[in-house]
């Protein structure tokens, strides 16, 4: 079987999504917190703090731009580091899927299920995130509530690329390098916290080209600002189809990494 | 039950299980004896239609491993070789999702948990995390979690590695009780008194391949006969037992004479030789082991 076969799967996936999601209810309150303190300590050091020195950016207040980003940017944390880390831990030390695939579920119902739940994790965390930044007056309601959504299908395609790494990584410890050499430039180049036109040309098209995260964020300031970029659809369309190819390729990389 | 033909499984240039045939009977307990690597986990892989076999054929309840795997595990209980219970979750909720994973009705299923941990007894434990239990009461509990879709087929992968011989009689006691329930167990162990002990039949392996099956007492006596004398090692008495023809091997400092008379060995030995350390015993399935698969080492 190839890189890129089908997977055939059944509603038996969720079933490994309800599991992770009784785990997370477990521990809701430790589980909840970060989503919620997070924004408010990037907003005051790099919006309040950094940004005071900042009269104006793209026509708006510093916390105004940076704000769509925060989210993003937890859409991207919370799917990619759950499925990484999180399913290592699952896969590896606690022999949690050996333990799934000894019942009716397949491999690939057990891969699929663990992307659906690092993107409801992205979900849930922009949803929670989504009111405090709200309480600073920094989105538009009600368009930005379209967040919540989008914020499943984006935590699908970071799960996604996660779940990629996690299939190939020869031990726990080399996760370090996808989240230092991939994770941490997006966070910093992807138009988060300045825009992206202030590249070199070039640079902007390796992110837009390399960088998932650049278009999240572009759906997300569009979102928050009530101002849809020119470039809408070709960031929707971009993150349909690299999610898509890439849940086939973390499907069949697990496959191949599990059944021997 | 479950037919294999010229079954056979390739890891690149290792050949871990080498074209066996074997067939398991509705109701009977089978089990897989071998040395470490022999083949026995990864034909139990197979059955379980987790591991793709590389060529033959392998049918479980009459249904292809290849073509029908979902409705195969369906009605098949795994007790895995290695401990792999769901460490977020308490003993009670390890079992209910575990339950959910076969798609198995809620209300009822609380109902089959209770029983299921009576049978095993740790009802007293339901509500304690894993890290909590110990070998015993894991081992115990991974049972029960192996009966939740009430099997038809039951695999158990070295059922009573690592515990005391308390826990392994009761686990012992669970596997009879199962069978007389009409459940067909498959279960490989490296304990020969648990095989003897509990297989109706039996084959064993080595370098993927069985080298003999049947009834452990018929394979004791084929291989071995019925007593063994240990007599110790040293020149005069190969000397002697050269001389009266009786079949012997040589295991360290000890001298095994392999007989139906053990009382015309001993007083050949005592008499003509003169020799103090001689112990009498019924042979085992450990000697056929041994003599089959040979004394040196693995892995």
């Amino acid at each position: 079987m190839g890189y890129f076969t089908v997977p055939k799967l059944s509603s038996r996936m969720w079933k490994v999504w309800s599991r992770n999601k009784s785990v997370f209810m477990k521990t809701w309150r430790v589980n909840f917190f970060p989503p919620f303190l997070e924004p408010l300590l990037y907003l005051f050091a790099l919006g309040f703090g950094l940004g005071s020195y900042i009269e104006v950016i793209e026509g708006m207040s510093y916390p105004r731009f940076i704000a769509p980003a925060l989210i993003a940017i937890a859409i991207m944390n919370s799917a990619f580091f759950e499925c990484t880390y999180g399913s290592y831990v699952r896969m590896y030390y606690q022999k949690t899927f050996d333990a799934m695939i000894a019942t009716p579920l397949s491999i690939e119902e057990v891969i699929a299920g663990e992307l659906l739940w690092g993107a409801t994790r992205s979900l849930i965390y922009a949803t929670i995130m989504l009111p405090v930044i709200a309480a600073f007056g920094l989105i538009e309601l009600p368009l930005a509530l379209l967040i919540i959504p989008f914020a499943f299908i984006a935590g699908f395609l970071f799960a996604a690329i996660g779940m990629c790494f996690t299939a190939i990584t020869p031990n726990i410890n080399a996760l370090n390098y996808p989240a230092f050499l991939f994770i941490t430039p997006m966070f910093l180049f992807s138009g988060t916290f300045f825009p992206l036109e202030l590249l070199p040309q070039p640079v902007q098209y390796v992110a837009l080209a390399a960088l998932p995260l650049t278009h999240v964020v572009g759906i997300t300031r569009s979102l928050t600002l009530a101002a849809p970029s020119g470039f809408f659809m070709l960031h929707i369309i971009w993150i349909l189809v690299v999610s898509l190819v890439l849940f086939v390729l973390a499907v069949n990389l697990m496959r191949r990494r599990l059944i021997v | 039950m479950i037919v294999a033909e010229d079954l056979r499984k390739q890891y690149d240039e290792f050949v871990a299980v080498d074209t066996v045939s074997f067939t398991v009977e509705e109701g009977e307990i089978f089990g897989f004896l071998g040395p470490n690597g022999a083949g026995k986990t990864t034909t139990m892989k197979m059955i379980q239609c987790v591991s793709p076999k590389t060529s033959g054929t392998l049918t479980v309840f009459g249904m292809d491993v290849t073509t029908h795997p979902r409705e195969i595990k369906q009605l098949l209980g795994v007790v895995p070789q290695e401990n792999n219970l769901d460490p977020d979750f308490t003993v009670f909720e390890n079992l209910l999702v575990y339950s959910q994973y076969f798609d198995l009705p809620r209300a009822p299923v609380e109902t089959t948990i209770a029983e299921l941990l009576d049978f095993v007894q740790l009802r007293e434990k339901q509500d304690k995390p894993i890290e909590q239990l110990s070998g015993g009461m894991k081992r115990r509990l991974i049972l029960a979690r192996a009966l939740i879709n009430a099997p038809r087929l039951l695999i158990l992968d070295e059922p009573t590695i690592g515990l005391d011989p308390q826990a392994r009689h009761l686990i012992w006691d669970k596997i009879k009780a199962l069978k007389a329930q009409g459940i067909t167990v498959v279960l490989t162990t490296h304990y020969m008194d648990e095989a003897a002990r509990l297989c109706d039949r039996l084959v064993i392996m080595d370098f993927g391949r069985i080298l003999v099956d049947g009834k452990p007492d018929a394979l004791v006596r084929e291989y071995i006969g019925t007593d063994i004398v240990d007599a110790e090692h040293n020149p005069r008495v190969i000397a002697c037992l050269n001389r009266t023809g009786a079949k012997y091997d040589v295991w360290g400092d000890t001298v095994r004479v392999y007989t139906a008379h053990p009382q015309d060995v001993i007083a050949a030995l005592l008499n003509d030789c003169g020799l103090g350390t001689i112990t009498a015993r019924a042979a085992t399935l450990e000697d056929v082991f041994l003599k089959l698969t040979g004394k040196k080492l693995r892995e």
